[in-house]
C-alpha cells in the first residue's frame, strides 16, 4: 500500500485541465492550502471546482480564479470574493449555486453509493427549475443527484500512512464527505504519523476513502473575520 | 422604535430553556447576547458546531474555530463538532427548535426572500434554503422598510424566493407580527410608534385586533 506522497506537487501529478475537483473547507477554514498552491503553479485550467466557497480575492480558491483556471464553480456562498463576482457578471465564469445542505449531501451521497435523494431545500425557488419534485407525507421535496468528481482534495489535522484522517474543530466541515466522494481522494495533513499511532476510535475518515496523503507545510490558516472581545471589559 | 439591539432583545424573549437555536448573520447573531440568565440554550452553527460561545479574547483566536459567518468564536462546555452533512441532517430532520434569520422581504403567507438581488448581488444562499425548508419555527429579524423606504412586509415577495410559507413571526423596529392565514397579525408594537405608521409601512395584509401590547425589553 503506497499512499504517501512527499508533497502537493507530486500528489496532484495527474490532475489535468478540464478536471472536476472537490475542494474541502468552509470559508478559509480547513482548506487544502498546499494543493491549491500546487494547482496554481501547475497552471492547468478549465477546471470545475466543487467547494462551499470560492475563497477570498488573494487566498484559497481565489488564487485559482485570479489565474483564470476555473471554468465553473459549484458553491453555496461566494460573497467574500470580488474577483469571483466580476468574472461571473462578465460571463467568464460559470456558477452553480446550491443550498449548503444539498451540497453536503450530494458529496455524501457520492461517497455512500446513493445516486440521488430527495430534499426539501429549494422547493418553490429557482433552485427547483428543471428538477423532479415529489410529495412525501404532505411536504414537497426535490430530487438531487450525487456529484461525480474526478478528484477530491481535503485537508485534515492528522493522518496516518494508511490514509486514516482526523480533523480539528470546525476545520472538519465538508472535508469528510468530500474525502468519501472522490474517484481519487488526496488528503493533505498538518501531521503525518506512522500507521498505528492514531486511536481507531477517534478516526473521522477511514483510510479506505483516501488514495494519496502527504504532510503539508507552511500553513497560513488565514482568518477571514477576526472577531474578539476585550480581556477586561 | 427599536434599534437592532432592541429587536435582538425582543427575539431573545422567545427563547426557552433547552432550545437548540440557529442564528443567522446580522441582527440574529445579536440574540446570543441576550439569552436570559440561568437559561440553557445551545447555539448551532451550520458549518459544524453545537455549543457556540462568545468571541475569543484578543490573542486567543483559533483559525480552525469559526462560525457560519466566518468569525472567530469559542466553544462552551458540552460543545460538539461534526461535518456539514450531519449539520444539515439535524437541520432537515427538525432537531433545531428555533431559527432566526434576516430577510430582504417577507410575504403575508410567510414566504421569505433573502439570498439574491438579480443583476446586483450574487452571493448565494449558503444554508438559508435548507434552514427555511425544514425549521420548525422561523423568526425573521429585519428592518420594516428597505433603504428606499419601501415596505419589506409584502403581499408577495418580488425578489427570488428562499422558501415558501415558512416564517412564523417577524420582529422589526416597529413591532412583532405573527404570520397566520390572515396575514401579518400585529401582536406588539414599539413605544412611540402608531398603528397608522405600521399600516403605512406594511404592504402585505395586516391584521390589527384586540389588545396590542407595547414591547417591553
Amino acid at each position: 500500500m503506497k499512499k504517501v506522497y512527499s508533497n502537493a506537487e507530486e500528489a496532484i501529478f495527474d490532475i489535468q485541465s478540464g478536471a472536476v475537483i472537490m475542494l474541502g473547507g468552509f470559508g478559509l477554514c480547513g482548506i487544502p492550502e498546499n494543493c491549491i498552491s500546487a494547482l496554481v503553479t501547475k497552471g492547468i485550467n478549465n477546471l470545475t471546482c466543487i467547494s462551499n466557497n470560492a475563497g477570498v480575492d488573494d487566498f484559497g480558491i481565489g488564487l485559482m480564479l485570479q489565474n483564470h483556471q476555473v471554468k465553473k464553480m459549484v458553491s453555496s456562498y461566494v460573497g467574500e470574493n470580488e474577483e469571483f463576482e466580476r468574472q461571473l457578471l462578465s460571463g467568464e465564469l460559470e456558477v452553480e449555486l446550491i443550498p449548503q445542505g444539498t451540497l453536503a449531501e450530494r458529496c455524501r451521497a457520492a461517497g455512500a453509493g446513493i445516486p440521488a435523494f430527495y430534499t426539501p431545500a429549494g422547493f418553490g425557488t429557482e433552485v427547483a427549475i428543471g428538477k423532479e419534485s415529489r410529495e412525501f407525507n404532505g411536504k414537497m421535496y426535490l430530487l438531487e443527484h450525487a456529484f461525480n468528481s474526478d478528484f477530491a482534495i481535503v485537508k485534515a489535522w492528522k493522518g496516518d500512512t494508511q490514509g486514516n484522517l482526523i480533523y480539528r474543530e470546525t476545520a472538519r466541515n465538508f472535508n469528510p464527505m468530500m474525502a468519501m466522494a472522490g474517484k481519487i481522494t488526496i488528503a493533505e495533513v498538518e501531521e503525518l504519523v506512522p500507521v498505528g499511532s492514531l486511536d481507531p476510535d477517534q478516526i473521522h475518515t477511514p483510510g479506505i476513502f483516501v488514495h494519496r496523503i502527504f504532510q503539508g507545510t507552511g500553513y497560513e490558516k488565514r482568518i477571514e473575520q477576526r472577531t474578539t472581545r476585550p480581556r477586561n471589559p | 422604535m427599536l434599534d437592532k439591539y432592541g429587536i435582538a432583545r425582543r427575539i431573545a424573549q422567545e427563547l426557552q430553556d433547552g432550545f437548540y437555536v440557529n442564528l443567522g448573520i446580522g441582527i440574529p447573531t445579536l440574540v446570543a447576547n441576550y439569552i436570559p440568565e440561568g437559561m440553557e440554550v445551545v447555539l448551532q452553527s451550520e458549518n459544524g458546531l453545537l455549543g457556540m460561545g462568545p468571541f475569543p479574547f484578543e490573542g486567543d483566536e483559533d483559525p480552525d474555530l469559526i462560525n457560519a459567518g466566518k468569525q472567530t468564536i469559542t466553544m462552551v462546555k458540552g460543545s460538539s463538532i461534526f461535518d456539514s452533512a450531519t449539520s444539515f441532517g439535524m437541520i432537515r430532520a427538525g432537531k433545531v427548535d428555533l431559527t432566526v434569520l434576516g430577510a430582504m422581504e417577507v410575504s403575508d403567507r410567510g414566504d421569505i426572500a433573502n439570498w439574491k438581488i438579480p443583476g446586483k448581488m450574487v452571493k448565494g444562499m449558503g444554508g438559508a434554503m435548507d434552514l427555511v425548508a425544514s425549521a420548525r419555527n422561523i423568526i425573521v429579524a429585519m428592518q420594516h422598510t428597505n433603504r428606499a423606504g419601501e415596505s419589506k412586509l409584502l403581499p408577495e415577495c418580488t425578489l427570488p424566493i428562499t422558501g415558501l410559507k415558512c416564517v412564523k413571526k417577524v420582529v422589526t423596529e416597529l413591532g412583532v407580527f405573527d404570520i397566520t392565514e390572515r396575514g401579518f397579525e400585529l401582536r406588539e408594537m414599539a413605544e412611540d410608534v402608531t398603528i397608522d405608521e405600521i399600516r403605512a409601512k406594511t404592504l402585505g395584509r395586516l391584521v390589527v385586533e384586540g389588545d396590542i401590547k407595547v414591547i417591553r425589553i
